[in-house]
């Protein structure tokens, strides 16, 4: 699964960025490389762009651009 | 060999890291602001005594790394390779993180550490870290990095005498290799590559350069060097980025993969962070609020409201403070000097001019004081998330929101503040169509058109057309900015969509002594580097207004109203009041006649036939060319060809009815009416539209570093504004 797909609070492992474009790089400079932990901690008003929490930082990604992101999803702690 | 009495030392680091705090803790007041030749990349300098060395600090922009994507990127490699001829041989790199985030900072560490430069790592921001209970080993992070790390908190003047005595302990330092390793076939093709280039050019770019151009698939490295050599340097790439895949070294994933596994190698044991800080920190509870479906949206709208009514009404007393300083100055070289050509030009040239400069002055320092204050409390981050999927459907990004909307106040902070934009592209298409949102300057023009030629009725028995029509003219400009961006972005900002990646600061209360600097820096910015400019072109309509005729007779009618008034004093008589008022109207028509006959008004003549086809005389043209050096110019202008002097355009109701009924009475040469309504809203259309700004072309200029872009910008926005005014009063002047 994508993660753009990933609920609030769900925490995911990344398996791959695809693309070897701008964007791809800046995904991974910014630290999101294979077997890094991130989780979706919510999301703007209108829905786009998403908030991640990765590396210990809070990261802002447009769903457009977390669709890049292969991730496994490892828990969720929102059953809701 | 003696010490160098001169050193030129680098400030890199991310966004957010606290970097312009600590180039001022550096370097103080004592700075320099330019660009970089042939670029929009702003260069800035500061300068600071050590021990009797006098140290050059290069402010480098903020960014997330150092491969290069853009011509504005490759200047700050070109910088650290020494390669910028302007600033010459670098002895020292600062790298400046954010000690709360150390392990993403440290992946722009790892590549300025390849540049061959000393590098001191400076770990900022150390007391906000402490707080959320984060701890370094400096020592061991020290040794393991091989460089010296300083620990500072740039807002309190902590631990800058430490940095400057790491600068100068590490300048003239060997580099030692410790440095992410690539697989061995990584080096081997650099090797290759070097050879191919010396046998095929005789020469090869720095080590640096040629793995950056390895690593970076359709980088600025590659485009400028395969565009200086040879394009056959294309392919040459891109079979050894093949060959490196198929030994499992994928390029770019390889570079990213390799450095952040030897960051993490290194932190190991050296970074902890208390059990305490894995709780919900205060920045992340406020961030709930403030990114918040209902309460996120309601303190946006507040503080956005807040921003525009500074600068909309909050700045009118100070701009009306420096214009009455500049009445009082006109007043003391009215009493000084005698009637003449030096003396209008003090008055209504120079005096004019810097007043022109200075009237932009408080808006500009209100929108930075908030601006400021967004961006280092880690708000401002959050206002581009909060606006962004709105300004995507626009093609632009949420960064672009607050530049657009202080543009609706004056265009001229508004495009300054585009500087936030980091992306070129879309900072380029901000500056482009801020000038199109109607500013406060439009203002005037609409009230007066409004008041003389739209009927006071209502549209359905409730809407007032008055107020409907300033409504329509004060969106127009918005609505048009729409496909305009859609065009620019399709046809000149062409290429992929700039992406939105960016980090979200953590919130911190934000530091005074920074944001009134940032103020100070902006308002000195403004007046030295676009002033000039704006003076000069004050100045030179001033002169085609005036020359080449002789201006005798209405000196000799000034007089004579001197004299009379003076007479006359408080209380004239009935006699003398007559005289007067027939001297001030004689006095207007020569001053309309010297207006019409200068070249200005020769201009106006023979452009009428480009302007007839709006509905406009000459004397309209006149007044439209006149108002280049600021819009509201306009009425001043049409006041004095119409005879009725400039002041008429001045506030109050009398002053607006006389106005109005002389524009009502104004005729063509065969008596037809001059103004009707469509004449009034073509008018009102093509200020909506135009770039009769020369301080917004200016300021664009001074933005862009280049005279394209305000070039283009008059050019597209009169076309418009012509175009807009032709289908307005053709259409309309059909319908009645």
């Amino acid at each position: 699964m994508t993660l753009d797909q990933i609920s609030r609070g769900t925490l995911a492992r990344i398996l791959d960025i695809t693309g070897d474009d701008t964007l791809a790089i800046r995904l991974m400079e910014m630290g999101l490389i294979e077997g890094e932990e991130i989780s979706l901690i919510g999301s703007a008003p209108l829905g786009d762009p998403l908030e991640f929490s990765v590396r210990g930082y809070r990261l802002s990604l447009r769903a457009s651009e977390a669709k890049r992101v292969i991730v496994e999803p490892l828990s969720s702690n929102h059953p809701r | 060999m003696s010490a160098p009495r001169e050193l030129t030392v680098v400030l890199i680091g991310n966004p957010n890291t606290g970097k312009s705090t600590l180039f001022t803790a550096l370097s103080g007041m004592h700075t320099r602001i330019a660009n970089f030749p042939g670029c929009t990349v702003e260069k800035k300098l500061g300068i600071y005594q050590d021990e009797g060395v006098k140290i050059t600090l290069v402010d480098l922009p903020g960014t997330y790394s150092l491969s290069p994507r853009s011509l504005d990127e490759m200047v700050s490699v070109d910088v650290l390779l020494g390669r910028q001829s302007d600033v010459g041989k670098i002895d020292a790199v600062v790298c400046i993180v954010d000690a709360a985030n150390i392990e993403r900072n440290l992946y722009l560490y790892t590549q300025v550490r390849e540049v061959g430069v000393p590098v001191v790592l400076c770990l900022n921001m150390w007391d906000l870290a402490q707080e959320r209970g984060i701890t370094v080993d400096r020592e061991v992070l020290s040794q393991r990095l091989g460089a010296p790390v300083v620990v500072t908190s740039a807002h309190r003047n902590v631990g800058i005498p430490e940095l400057k005595a790491a600068i100068r302990q590490v300048v003239g330092t060997t580099v030692e290799p410790h440095r992410p390793e690539f697989p061995a076939v990584f080096y081997e093709e650099t090797k290759q590559l070097n050879r191919w280039m010396q046998t095929k050019f005789g020469a090869a770019p720095p080590l640096f350069l040629l793995e950056r151009m390895l690593l970076d698939v359709g980088g600025e490295s590659e485009k400028k060097l395969a565009l200086a050599l040879s394009p056959e340097l294309l392919p040459v790439l891109a079979a050894s980025r093949e060959r490196l895949a198929v030994q499992g070294c994928r390029v770019p994933a390889i570079e990213t993969k390799v450095r952040y596994q030897w960051i993490r190698e290194q932190l190991t044991g050296v970074v902890s962070r208390s059990t305490e800080a894995n709780r919900v920190t205060t920045s992340d509870r406020l961030d709930k609020v403030l990114t918040h479906k209902v309460s996120g949206v309601l303190v946006f709208v507040g503080l956005m409201f807040l921003i525009f009514q500074s600068i909309y009404t909050w700045a009118a007393p100070f701009m009306d403070a420096i214009e009455a300083i500049q009445g009082w100055a006109a007043g003391w070289i009215e009493s000084a000097i005698g009637p003449g050509t030096l003396r209008s030009l003090l008055v209504d040239g120079v005096i004019g001019g810097v007043g022109s400069v200075m009237v932009f002055v408080p808006q500009i320092a209100l929108l930075f004081l908030f601006i400021a204050l967004m961006e280092d409390c880690g708000y401002m981050a959050r206002a581009a998330f909060l606006m962004d999927k709105l300004m995507t459907k626009i093609g632009l990004s949420g960064k672009s929101f607050v530049p657009l909307m202080s543009s609706f106040a004056c265009a001229v902070p508004g495009v300054m503040a585009a500087r936030v934009i980091e992306n070129r592209q879309d900072r380029m298409l901000t500056i482009l169509i801020a000038p199109l949102m109607s500013c406060s300057a439009r203002l005037p023009v609409y009230l007066l058109m409004i008041a003389a030629f739209v009927p006071n009725i209502f549209v359905w028995k409730i809407i007032p057309l008055q107020g409907l029509v300033l409504f329509v003219m004060y969106s127009v400009g918005a609505l048009v900015a729409i496909p305009v961006a859609w065009i620019l972005r399709k046809f000149v900002f062409k290429g992929e969509t700039p992406p939105f990646v960016m980090e979200l600061p953590s919130y911190k209360w934000p530091s005074p002594k920074i944001v009134l600097y940032r103020v100070y820096d902006r308002v000195k910015a403004f007046v030295l580097r676009a002033g000039t400019l704006i003076f000069c072109t004050t100045v030179l309509v001033w002169a085609a207004a005036y020359f080449p005729e002789d201006h005798a007779p209405e000196r000799q009618l000034q007089s004579q109203i001197a004299t009379l008034e003076e007479a006359a004093g408080e209380s004239p008589s009935e006699e003398q009041s007559a005289q007067l008022t027939q001297l001030r109207e004689e006095a207007h028509l020569v001053s309309g006649q010297l207006l019409a006959n200068s070249y200005l008004g020769r201009s106006g003549r023979l452009i009428e036939p480009l302007v007839k086809p709006l509905g406009w005389d000459w004397r309209i043209g006149v007044s439209v060319i006149a108002s280049f050096p600021a819009r509201e110019v306009v009425l001043a202008t049409l006041g004095t060809i119409f005879s009725l002097g400039s002041e008429v355009a001045d506030e109050g109701e009398e002053n607006e009815k006389r106005f109005a009924s002389t524009l009502q009475n104004a005729t063509w040469p065969d008596g037809r009416p001059l103004f009707t309504l469509p004449v009034a809203v073509s008018i009102m259309v093509f200020f909506a539209l135009c770039a009769q700004c020369a301080a917004t072309l200016m300021i664009i200029r001074r933005e862009t570093n280049s005279w394209r872009w305000p070039i283009v910008t008059f050019v597209y926005m009169t076309g418009l504004a012509y175009i807009a005014a032709f289908v307005v009063y053709q259409v309309g002047s059909r319908l009645r």
